[in-house]
Parts: C-alpha cells; structure tokens; sequence
C-alpha cells in the first residue's frame, strides 16, 4: 500500500524532472545557459506577486478542465471535448453576465450556475450518444468542439454584440475580478475563481471516493459488465460521467468569462484550455490533489514561459520546444506507469 | 542418457515470492510427462523458464545432455521446444496458413510463397492426423480446431518437444478424446510433449509419467502406472482430498424458480434459447449440462436480467420476473455466481473489499444519503473474507490481486451472504485446484441443506454427476431430458448432450 | 483494456503533437537570430549609452515572423534600435503573445522591466493597453491600428481605405478576366475599411469588374487562406487582394501552386502591411503584383524617435495616409507592375491627395459610393 502510493507520486515527479533535464540539454545545445533560462521561467511564474497572480489566474481554469477530463477517465470516458464544453461555458456565463441586471448575490453565482449547466449540455450530448447509439465519444467531442467555437463567434459577434469582435464587459456584479486582488499583485487577473476551483476539487473528490454516485461511475469505467451484473444502470453512469464532465469544463469558461477576460471575444481557434486539461488529468493520475497539483505546474510553466524570451533571452519558438518537451515526458509518465503495471502483472 | 530436457534444481525468485525452488524436470524422449500442482504452484513460470521467457537464478537446463541458456522464446523454438498455449496466439482474420507461418515467412526475393506453405502445412496435418484445413480462416473454425493450429504451428517450426498448457480447459469432452489421440500419434512420431495440468483424471489416462510440484518446490516424479489419483491429489495439495462428496439424499420443497417457453436471441440476434421449460425447487441442486454453446449462457443472462427475452416467462417464487432489470432481479432473491469471474463478478481494480458490496453498496448501512460508508464496508468484507476463507493480505487488496480460487471464494461468499432464494452458480469451479473445487461444492450443498434452491450450469460432467440433485441436459436451447445422476452415467449424458437419441433416453 | 490502449495512444499523439507544433514554429527563427548577429557593436559604443530611453513591443499572436504587420512593425523597431546603436534586449526588445490572454502579462513584464515607451501591435490589444495604461501612468503606450482613449498613449492608424483604394485601382488595371478577389481576416470594422477601399478602387477603374470578397475568420489560419484562393482562382477570379495577416500565406501558396502546374496562367496576388514581394517568388517568376504597404515600421520608428525626444504625443491620434507616405503600393514586381499601371496609380494617389477622391471607410460609405459612380 505505502510503496504504491510513492510509486504513484514519484512517476509523475521524476517524469517533471527528466522533462527540465531534456530542456535544459536543448537549451544548451543551442547555446544558452539553462540556469538563467530557468531561473526565469521560475521568476515569471513566481518572481514576484505580480507574476504569482498571473499564475494563480492561469492555473484556475486548468484545475477546472484537469477535473473535467479525470473525472471522465474515471469512468472510463475520453473527454476530448472539454475545449468546447470550455467555449460553451464562457459564452454562458458572459451571456448571463452582460444581460440580465440582479444584484451581486443572485447575478454571479447564476452566471457561474448557468455556465456549468452550458458545459453540461455539452457533454450530455457525447454521454447520450455513447450510451444509446455506441458512439464513440472522442469523435462526438471533437466534432463539437468546433461547433462550439463557431456557434460561440457567431453569437458574440451577432448576438451579444452589434457585428463586433467581442462582447461588452460584464457587468459589475457578475464579475469574479477581485480590486483586493489586483491591488495586492500590482495588477495581475488573479481573482476568485481559485477558491471556486478548490472547492470543486473537493467535491470531485467527495463524489468520486465518498458516495455512491462514484461508486458507481468508477465501477462502470473499470468494467462495464461487472457493473450491468451488478445491477447498476451504465447507460444513466457514462451520459452522468459525461454530463459531471461538462459542468466542470464549462466552470473553467466561467472563470475566463467572468474572472480573467470579463468578456468574451470572437476567437480564431482553440485557446487550449481543454486540450491542456488533458495533460493536466493525466499528470495528475486523475485524482482531485494530483489535478490541483498538476494544474499549478502547467500554469507556471505557461506563465513563466513568457518570461524566458525577455530574461533569458531563449527564443520563443525554443521556450515552446522547452515546454513541450517537458509535456511530453509529463504525458509520457502515464506511458511509464503503464509499462511497469504491464511488467507487473506479467511476473504475477 | 535418453533425456531430451531435463532442467535441474531450478530456482526462479520474484520480488517477496519464490516462484520454484529446487524444481527437477526430466522428460525422456518419446513420453508424455505430465507437470501437475495446484494453481499459483508455480507449473507456468517454469514452463516459462524452459520456453525463454524468465531466467532462471538457479539451476541448469540441458537439452539432449548439453547444457543450454534459454534467453527468450526463439532460442526455444531453434532448440527444437514448442509451446502450446492455452489461450491461443492466432490472428482471426487470417488463415490457417497465415497464422502458422507468422513470424517465419517462407518468401522467395521478398515475396511470400502461400501455395507453398499451405502445401507444407497440410502435409503437417495429415501427417499428424490433425484434419486442419490449411485454407481455412481462424474465426470460422472450432476452439478445438484453433487448439490444433497452435499443434501445428509448433510442429511447423520442427519442435521436437511440445509443452501443453492445460489444453484441455476450454475443450468438449469428444473434444478431449481426439486430442488425446493425437497425443498419440506425436508421440508416435518420435515427439515428447510435457502436459500442464491439475486434472488428475486426464494424467491418469494419457501420461507415462508425472511432475508434482507444490507451492514452487518439486514434490516428486511418479510413474503413472505406479500411482493412484487419491496419491497424485494428496501429493499436489499436501493433504488428504476426498473426492466423494458427503450429501445427504435431497428434500425438495416448493418450486422456487419456473421457467416456461423461454425463448432468448443472443448479442448477435441469433437465436439461442428456444423453448426452455426448467423447475428448480427448494433444497435441491439442478445441475444442466450441455456442451458449450447451447443456450445455457444465454439462459443465465435471462433470469438474471442481463439479457432481454423474447417469450415465455421466468417465475421466481411465483411471481413474474421475466425481463426485470439485473438489480431488481437480486433484489427478489437471486445470487449469481457468473460464469467469466474476471468479466462479471469482480471489478478486478477494486479492493476486494469493495467488490463484497458490488450490488449492496447503495443500500443500509453501506450508504446513507448517497454517502459511503467505508467502515461498514471494510467490516462486512473482513467478516465475509473471514468465513469463506479468502486469503488475501488485507481487504484494500485489489481483486486482480488474488488468485482465481480466492476471488471464486469472494463472489461466492458475497452471492450466498444475500441469502438469496435461487443461488445460480456458472461453471463455479474453472479453472480452479482441487482443494477450492472441494470447498465450493460444499458450500453449494450446505445452501441445499438451507433449503435455498440452487442452479448449477456445468461443463465439467464430474462436477455436475457428483453435486446435483437432478440432471438437466440442455442442447440447442432447449431441456432435452432430465435424469438423476445416480441413474445416469458420464456415457449416456455425453450421448444426450450431443443430440443424439433423445427420445430413449428421455424416457427415463 | 480497450480504454487504456486508447489513452495510451492519445497519450502519445498528443506529446508528439505538441513537439511538432513547437518544432514547427522553430524553423523561421534562425533567420531572425541571424540578421540579430549581423548589426555590428561599434554603433552601440558611440551613442547607445548617451540616451536611456528604451522601447518595446508586444506582438499579438501572429509573432514577429508574421511576414505581415507584426513583422514589419519589429522591423521598423530594430531600425530606430540600430539607429541609436543598441541592441535587443538592451533598448528595444519584443514579447511574443501565444494567445489572447497573454497580452495582459506581456505588456506588464515590459513596463516592469522599466521600458519607457510600450507598443501594442494590432487592434487586438487595446483592451489590454487601455488597462495596463490606467495602471501605470509614468509608462507611455502606443497602440497600432486602434483608437484608445489615455494620456499616455498615443493611437497610430493608417488610412487603409487609401491605399486599399490604389490596391484596387492596380488590379482593375491587371485583371484579364474582369473578376478580382478580397480575402479577409475577420468580418470586423477594420477590415472592412481595407475592403471598402478596394472595391471602390476596383470599381471606380472599371465599374464592369466583379469583385468578390471572402473573410477567413482568422489572421492565423493559412489553410483557410488557401482553400479560399484555390475556390477564387477556380472561378476565374485573376488577381487576389488579402488583407488577413499569416491567413494571406495561404493565398500566396495557392498562387504559386497553380503556377507550379501551369506557369503560362496569369494569376495574382497583391500583398498587405509591408512589401510580401518575397512571399511570391516561385522559380523566376513572381505572383505578387503589389503590395499594399502599411509602413507600420515607419511609424513605431518616428513614434518611438518623438517618445526619445520628449515629444511623446500622448492622447493623440496619429493617422498616417497616402499623403505622408503612410500607406502606398510598393513597386517591386516591375515585370507585372508596369509603368502603366504605376502612372494610373499615380494619377489616383493625386487625386486623393487632392480630395477629389474620398475613399469609402465602412459598408454604408462603400454603398453611396457606388451608388454616385
């Protein structure tokens, strides 16, 4: 017991370190010095409270897309399709957020509450394709990660607003933006999305080890057949998995919607959230700690990356190879554990 | 010495577990040397060991009277040993030939000689008596053909050796017969094969000698003629079995369970069962015996709920049950101890605590309020674990875990602790060494004694002879004839079960 | 089982393809590295040191190696770098945006770096630089290509109708078949004034000309770019003006394909925001008939030149038109852009300049203006 949990938190941090090692040999094999390259990754993400900030802001929405995607695996569920059910969100939460007039108290957590639902919908349409036709759910996800993307342009440029590229702000009452904050970090976007976010932790959590519901939704991912043996209604399991899925990923549009941007804007492609939610999920074993912990790894390395062209002079397009780099050996850890479970398994 | 292989105090360590220890194997050339012990004994990592896949820490292994250094599965196969494996390497869409030359091409500049090579394998099978067609594509043929295929991929490769892993797990018993005549006819040919099994019977017919290994040491080598079954089993499980199964004369009550005109269509809309009328009462095992394949499955699937019929009803003390989902299906009363363990009766990643709540974990006190209850859980599991005799290192072991005899004990415990009216057991005991086998079956007869009525589905007619209390033969989805067993034999069951004659014997 | 193969496979997809994408944005960068090693160290001895004034900017997301407005935007930065001897990172420097939301932190880490003068390039930051400006009053801004209200920031615009106007009137002068294209960016008001001028242009030459007009929806997206071009040019449309950032990569790769498989075809491309004559070479022919020049570099040099010299024109609006050499077509391609076609274009730039052309900025001007053709 003791030697598997080591076993599950040392993979993931010596994959972090092979990964640093594997950039800094790149660094140096172009001709800069990885110390400095790196000691300004760390400063533009924890430098100084201005940076730390923008960290924070930008590890919010990836513990929401990281839940999203690990509470999906949980149940044996690939969601690919957090990127939409992300846009979707956004535009929810901004919809909520620019037209409806309501104090604090009812105008934010509705924005929030609707945006969750948003992402919701969007996932319940994988899940009950899934469930009833056999589809498989990447391919449902993908395809409306796209729609999402064009349905979200075409309503903030026609809809929410007259023939613009992004929508008016939000109004005051539904914004996450903190004064408190931005003051305290000259500035930075930080606002309290975190808190939501680690409160959604929790409750991922809870309904994953502690009720019934994931009981359930857990049996369902491991086997299928077991759990229809069991009595339990795995149909209803995959389209709940999916639909839980949604709401999270939807929460991260939220949190750009009402705390980051407080608009949304007509957007040429993915802004990846979702796909680096992936990452995320699997770094973090698809656990709630190891999400939350993931995430603040990946927000770093985003936001300390800008830094290194300016600090260190590294070019961007080789901070983006250092970074990948580093991903790869992160995604590649999942490879790792699975080879050595194999070999496991294969000497019993 | 007209040893072929011998390997000689073999020791094959693994982190915290001695898999053999001191193992001697001597297999002479031209004998079928039979490798007996229970299931974790360690038969499979030294068969491993011999076929290159785990070196061995101690020990030597001499093929021919040289001594030889097996480092992985293609020295094997240069070294003239083979392996059939008892789940078998084949490629579904390809043929015969395909599958055998793949690997080793025959190809003339580049390009693959099929005609050639189908030639060649056809002579193989003739050769041998095998009736493999060269042409034929593997998911059209028999298990027991595809059984042959893998015979004849070794022999292909020139294996003068031939290890059978438990070949006959997943074979008829016609299907048995011919392979053991084939046996024959390798050995005829100047081959030696070493058989991995635990059945003691199939040892006792067909080997000249045998290895009994037990919990990794090796016990002793006996000539077959020179021994018994009872000495054999007693050897392999280090005490004295009894095979006779101690059970008092039934006394059967209401009828607890009334199929009638069942008619089931299977996954793929064939029909399987068709017409099913069966009565199971209380304090009595029904046994069904059929070969594989006949509907029994899909007969199961039906009371439990898993699979949707198309007419008749299904009655459960009386009242209707017919197409309920599988949870209000346990709840009216059903335990069911499936047929594939690995598939349906365990969640394999959960710890075998969890899995001793599989269908109760929403219900008092395991749950309130959608909430776990980890305590009670744990609790109940560690009693179950406690009174049917799991070994397990603790009840946060994952299922996947323990071995195939442990986790039979689990599902059975958890299925007969719900105290359930009709206990369905399905194939209870594959796959399982005789000491879990003998406490199975007395499980089995103790809910009889409680007056549960039990269903027993077999392919094994030992097994279903000695547990049942009535015999009923299912062939092409239908119950072709019931018999008791002390009226019966294997010989007339094995007539009925392949359709023939019906008639008389259902006149019984 | 299933599951964990699929993952494991969408585990490995994934890394490598985010080792491609990297790997694929690497390649363009040694050019840059290179030309940065060639300004020489004596100049930054000799009056480097005299002034402290610093300058950066901050890219959107099309990056410095846009071949576009960003590109030339640096350009025009390392000049008036170069021009007082210092060197990147020491005076001048840029930060690369990778998505919308980076703008924010890029524009803070350059005004705590103490840079004394901020650019903004492209109308996608002014949010962030109406922000960031409200944070920090002792820093000065400037944004390219939009209006943002502040003290200390400065707006530079360019009179894009103007030039799109003479971009036109080349292409109406060129065409063979009588059908010329537009390819936009995205549907907004800005390029509308790039379109609205060109039709005008295209129209005024030669009311006959069809002109069709296609918006991508991206700056970023040379797939589209191209697959729009492939459809005009199948559709006998000859000369193709893009005003759509690395989209307008895409309208350029489909050109030189067609020319590829038929080097007889008469085909065009004309370029946007610096000269793209580059951008058309294929063997010894070249597609690109003009470009429609923002000197976007001209500006961030003058720009910066008055920030250094204390005239930092705070809260004002700078346009830069035909007029002041702001916007023009550049003259590159003599083969295809012949003295004739230049003297045209002349004609009309006088006739702007004069005021007796005034070019369509919206939908609704484009409309009266045609209407009173």
């Amino acid at each position: 017991m003791n030697a598997n949990r080591l076993f599950n938190i040392l993979v993931p941090v010596i994959s972090v370190l092979i990964g640093l090692l594997a950039g800094a040999l790149m660094m140096l094999g172009f001709g800069y010095n990885p110390i400095t390259g790196y000691a300004a990754l760390w400063n533009g993400a924890f430098g100084d409270l201005y940076y730390f900030g923008e960290t924070i802001r930008q590890v919010t929405p990836y513990i929401f897309t990281g839940l999203a995607v690990a509470f999906a695996f949980r149940s044996g569920l690939l969601n690919i399709g957090a990127e939409g059910q992300v846009i979707v969100g956004w535009l929810a939460a901004v919809w909520i957020g620019t037209t409806i007039e309501a104090p604090m108290i009812i105008h934010l957590p509705l924005a929030i509450i609707v945006a969750a639902f948003a992402g919701a919908f969007w996932g319940f349409i994988p899940g009950l394709l899934k469930a009833t036709r056999g589809v498989h759910e990447v391919i449902v996800t993908i395809m409306l990660n796209y729609t999402a993307l064009y349905l979200a342009n075409a309503i903030v440029r026609n809809v929410l607003s007259d023939n613009e590229d992004k929508t008016p702000d939000v109004a005051a009452t539904a914004s996450l933006a903190s004064e408190w904050f931005q003051n305290m970090t000259y500035f930075s976007r930080m606002h309290y999305g975190i808190f939501i976010a680690l409160f959604a932790a929790v409750i991922m959590w809870f309904i994953i080890e502690r009720t019934s519901v994931g009981y359930e939704l857990k049996s369902v991912g491991f086997n299928e057949h077991a759990s229809k043996y069991a009595g339990m209604n795995v149909k209803w399991n995959i389209i709940l998995s999916m639909i839980i899925s949604g709401a999270f990923a939807g929460l991260a549009g939220a949190m750009e919607g009402l705390g980051t941007f407080g608009y949304m804007s007509v957007q040429s492609g993915f802004n990846n959230l979702g796909f680096d939610g992936i990452a995320v999920a699997l770094l973090g074993a698809n656990t709630a700690v190891g999400v939350v912990l993931a995430a603040f790894l990946f927000g770093a390395l985003k936001v300390g990356a800008l830094n290194m062209p300016t600090e260190a002079g590294v070019p961007t397009e080789l901070v983006d190879v250092i970074i990948a780099l580093i991903i790869f050996c992160v995604a590649s850890s999942y490879i790792i554990r699975w080879v050595l479970l194999r070999f496991k398994k294969e000497e019993n | 010495m007209d040893y072929v292989v011998e390997m000689i105090n073999i020791r094959k360590e693994f982190p915290g577990v001695v898999a053999n220890d001191n193992v001697t194997l001597q297999l002479k050339k031209g004998e079928i040397h039979a490798l007996l012990g229970e299931n974790g004994a360690g038969k499979s990592t030294l068969m491993n060991i011999l076929f290159g896949l785990y070196q061995p820490e101690k020990g030597e292994i001499r093929v021919n009277g040289k001594p030889v250094k097996i480092t992985d599965p293609n020295v094997a196969n240069d070294l003239g040993i083979g392996m059939v494996h008892q789940h078998f390497m084949l490629v579904e869409p390809f043929t015969v030939t395909q599958n055998i030359i793949l690997g080793s091409e025959p190809t003339t500049f580049g390009k693959i000689n099929l005609k050639e090579a189908e030639r060649e394998v056809q002579k193989l099978s003739d050769r041998y008596g095998l009736q493999v067609d060269a042409t034929a594509r593997i998911r059209d043929i028999s298990v027991g053909m595809q059984q042959r295929v893998e015979i004849l991929k070794t022999l292909y490769r020139g294996a003068e050796v031939l290890i059978f892993d438990e070949p006959t797990a997943v074979l008829t018993p016609q299907e048995i017969t011919e392979l053991m005549e084939i046996m024959h006819s390798l050995i005829a040919e100047g081959k030696s094969i070493i058989l991995i099994t635990h059945k003691l019977k199939e040892i006792m017919e067909i080997s000249d000698r045998c290895t009994v290994i037990r919990k990794g040491a090796g016990i002793d080598t006996l000539d077959v003629n020179d021994t018994s079954v009872t000495e054999l089993a007693s050897l392999m499980v280090g005490r004295n079995v009894s095979f006779k199964i101690d059970k008092k004369p039934a006394v059967p009550k209401e009828t607890v369970l009334s199929i009638q005109n069942l008619m089931v269509k299977d996954k793929r809309k064939v029909d399987m069962v068709k017409g099913m009328n069966l009565e199971v009462r209380a304090g009595e095992i029904v046994g069904i015996a059929g070969v594989d394949g006949n509907g029994q499955s899909e007969l199961i699937e039906a009371i439990t709920g898993l699979q949707k019929t198309e007419s008749g009803s299904i009655r459960l003390n009386n009242d209707d049950m017919t197409n309920l989902s599988p949870r209000k299906v346990t709840e009216s009363g059903i335990g069911h101890i499936p047929q594939d363990r690995h598939k349906y009766g365990l969640v394999l990643d959960y710890s075998i605590g969890e899995n001793m709540v599989l269908q109760t974990y929403y219900q008092k006190p395991f749950s309130k309020y959608k909430t776990l209850n980890y305590k009670e859980i744990f609790q109940k599991a560690a009693k179950l674990i406690d009174e049917y005799d799991v070994r397990t290192p603790s009840v946060h072991t994952k299922a996947r875990a323990l071995s195939g005899g442990n986790q039979q004990k689990a599902i059975i415990g958890r299925e007969v602790d719900r105290s359930p009216d009709l206990l369905i057991a399905a194939q209870p005991t594959r796959g399982l060494d005789v000491g879990a086998i003998e406490f199975i079956h007395h499980r089995l007869i103790e809910e009889r004694d409680k007056g549960k009525a039990v269903l027993l589905v077999s392919f094994e007619l030992d097994e279903i002879l000695d547990v049942s209390d009535r015999i009923a033969v299912m062939f092409d989805g239908k119950n072709v004839a019931e018999v008791k067993p002390e009226e019966t034999d294997e010989n007339e069951l094995g007539l009925l079960m392949a359709g023939s004659s019906t008639e008389k014997a259902g006149e019984k | 089982m299933e599951n964990r193969k699929f993952i494991l496979l969408f585990a490995l997809l994934f890394s490598i393809g985010m080792l491609l994408a990297a790997c694929g944005g690497s390649g363009s960068e040694e050019g840059n590295a290179g030309s940065e090693s060639g300004s020489n160290d004596d100049n930054s001895e000799s009056s480097g040191g005299s002034s402290d004034f610093s300058a950066a900017m901050v890219t959107d997301v099309g990056g410095v190696d846009d071949k576009s407005f960003n590109q030339s935007a640096w350009e025009g930065l390392q000049a008036w770098g170069e021009e007082h001897g210092m060197e990147k990172g020491q005076g001048f420097d840029y930060a690369q945006s990778n998505s919308d939301s980076d703008y924010a932190p890029n524009l803070n880490r350059l005004v705590r770096e103490d840079y004394n003068l901020v650019f903004g390039i492209g109308y996608k930051l002014a949010d962030a630089i109406k922000d960031v400006a409200g944070q920090y009053k002792d820093t000065n801004f400037a944004i390219v290509d939009a209006v943002v209200e502040g003290d200390n920031i400065a707006s530079i615009t360019f009179a894009d109708h103007e030039g799109s106007f003479l971009a036109g009137a080349a292409a109406a002068n060129k065409t063979n078949t009588n059908k010329v294209g537009f390819v936009g960016g995205t549907d907004s008001d800005l390029i509308n004034k790039f379109e609205s001028g060109f039709v005008a242009g295209a129209k005024t030459v030669n009311p006959d000309i069809e002109v069709e007009v296609q918006y991508a929806g991206a700056f970023d997206a040379p797939d589209d770019g191209k697959l729009i071009a492939s459809n005009m040019y199948k559709n006998d449309i000859d000369v193709i003006y893009h005003a759509s950032g690395a989209t307008g990569n895409g309208v350029f790769a489909q050109a030189k394909d067609i020319k590829n498989n038929d080097p007889e075809r008469e085909i065009w491309v004309i370029g946007v925001d610096r000269d793209q004559y580059e951008e058309g070479q294929i063997g010894d022919q070249n597609v690109t008939l003009t470009s429609m020049v923002k000197r976007v570099g001209n500006s961030v040099q003058q720009v910066s030149n008055m920030g250094m010299e204390g005239e930092f024109p705070g809260g004002e609006v700078l346009e830069f038109g035909v007029e002041d050499e702001g916007v023009g077509l550049a003259d590159t391609n003599e083969e295809a852009y012949t003295d004739e076609i230049a003297k045209a274009v002349e004609e009309w730039k006088q006739k702007i300049i004069d005021g007796e052309v005034e070019v369509p900025q919206t939908h609704d001007e484009l409309d009266e203006y045609l209407n009173s053709l």
